[in-house]
């Protein structure tokens, strides 16, 4: 099993560990409310150095970069981020990432730590007639996401960049906690505001005490995997795996707005994608909420008032701001308006719940 | 981890308190660990007559689900109502107010075949 530059800190702190994606990581610490809640209300850390960083260089890395997304990353500026996805060819979809744009000559890829391997050599496939040089740098690098809305106060310390003046979903390359090359990135997957750091595994249990020390006074509090899901799922976004993966198009998904079909630009599975947004699709991913008591999970059945299977739950949770059970599953189109009502079958009854926009909060 | 000497126990984590012929039970100071925040603990077998290892209930965490199992066999003669309204008594006192059901026990001897603590330890720590 693979550990991060932060493994030893985890235990030292007593977190519950677990095997994800390959790697030894937290899942609990004081607790999943108790993080959640923390992360809502004011500010806590998770290690996400399982993720996976590629490097995208050269003269044809936006040729490269803008054939494998579905996004359009040819209008980035340098110091800008996109999230998006990379169609597989058939519709589906071979993982979720963040697209950070340094130079039309430099991009870094920032993907899920269980597709790593798979979305290098897809990547390294594409690239065969284009070109652009690659490189994985995952292995070498840390990543902390520092979440809630106290968080821009404790990173403030610990540098001499304005955060303020880094507007969501952009990114500097700075110096902090005394760490030269640090990417600050006004960046996350919480919706509670905050920032997602990126530097070198050598330096990272230094930034680790940096942050907690600054952190002290604002109650900060280390997070774990559990939480990350929680915290997600109240804002409906997507976790590759559960609610996105081969087989599930980012239409279907709801994620249209980041299927860009402009300006003629040529990318995989655009005649697919845009068939589908033109003609609709069977299914959609939707968000519901139960009305009676209970917890949706990972592959429930959804069904209809006469007991016909409908669609599944690709996530569910108790969210902990709600205090109810939401979740989110493919149901057929017919059932996807906002306000059909829908059931959840758990353990033979079937509870009441009903499609909502998303996010859940 | 605390694992009271005067209870009995399950390979399931759940703990028995003998009181006269009937058997008071509830999840470990281990199991409520490992399920972590309890959001509501669901029993619908109250005056049921079950056997020894069928199901009287579910605990669902926030992060996971888990059935509550017979320890022996017998009536499910009364649930813990104080937890519909707090479940989270599981989480902070397991072998006291976050006590699950009482049986009427059917048959004592089924009681013998618990594990005492020692055996329990050993078993979790294993």
């Amino acid at each position: 099993m693979k550990t991060t530059a932060f493994n030893k800190i985890h235990k030292s702190l007593g977190a519950k560990m677990v095997e994800f994606a390959g790697y030894e990581m937290p899942i609990e610490y004081s607790g999943i409310k108790d993080e959640h809640m923390t992360v809502r209300e004011g500010v806590g850390v998770f290690d996400v150095s399982h993720m996976g960083e590629i490097w995208v260089k050269g003269p044809k890395a936006l040729d490269l970069v803008a054939m494998i997304n579905s996004n359009d990353p040819r209008h980035l500026a340098p110091g800008q981020a996109q999230y998006s996805c990379m169609p597989n060819g058939k519709g589906g979809i071979v993982d979720d990432l963040l697209v950070y744009c340094y130079s039309s000559e430099k991009y870094l890829l920032v993907v899920n730590a269980s597709n790593i391997e798979k979305d290098w050599n897809w990547i390294v496939q594409q690239n065969e007639e284009i070109g652009a040089e690659l490189e994985n740098a995952s292995d070498s690098m840390s990543q902390l996401a520092i979440q809630g809305p106290r968080a821009i106060a404790v990173l403030q310390k610990l540098t001499d960049v304005n955060l303020s003046e880094i507007k969501f979903y952009t990114f500097t390359v700075d110096r902090f906690a005394g760490v030269d090359n640090v990417i600050i990135s006004a960046t996350g997957y919480t919706g509670a505001g905050g920032f997602e750091l990126y530097f070198n595994n050598d330096t990272a249990e230094h930034v680790w005490y940096a942050i907690f020390d600054a952190g002290k006074e604002l109650g900060i509090k280390p997070i774990g995997l559990a939480a990350r899901d929680t915290l997600r799922l109240e804002m409906g976004y997507c976790l590759y795996g559960n609610d996105i993966d081969d087989t599930t198009s980012p239409i279907e998904a709801g994620l249209g707005w980041i299927t860009k079909f402009n300006n003629g630009r040529e990318f995989i599975d655009r005649e697919l994608l845009t068939m589908q947004k033109n003609e609709g699709v069977t299914r959609r991913l939707r968000g519901f909420k139960l009305r009676g008591r209970g917890i949706p999970r990972h592959g429930y059945e959804l069904v209809n008032a006469e007991d016909s299977v409908i669609g599944h739950v690709t996530s569910g949770t108790m969210s902990p701001v709600l205090n109810e059970g939401i979740g989110m599953g493919y149901v057929a189109k017919e059932y996807s308006a906002f306000g059909t009502e829908i059931f959840v079958k758990i353990r033979n009854k079937n509870i009441p719940a009903e499609i909502v926009k998303l996010p859940f909060i | 981890m605390n694992i009271p000497a005067d209870l009995k126990y399950t390979e399931d984590h759940e703990w028995v308190r003998v009181e006269g012929d009937v058997a008071v039970v509830g999840i470990t100071d281990f199991a409520q660990g490992e399920l972590g925040d309890i959001v509501f603990v669901e029993i619908e077998t109250e005056g049921e007559e079950l056997d020894k290892g069928e199901t009287f209930g579910t605990v669902e965490a926030v992060k996971t689900v888990s059935d509550l199992f017979m320890p022996v066999g017998g009536e499910v003669a009364e649930f813990n109502e104080a937890l519909a309204d707090d479940p989270e008594l599981v989480n902070k006192d397991p072998y006291g107010e976050g006590w699950m059901i009482k049986i009427k026990v059917a048959d004592a001897a089924e009681l013998g075949e618990l594990m005492d603590a020692d055996a329990y330890k050993a078993m979790i720590e294993a």
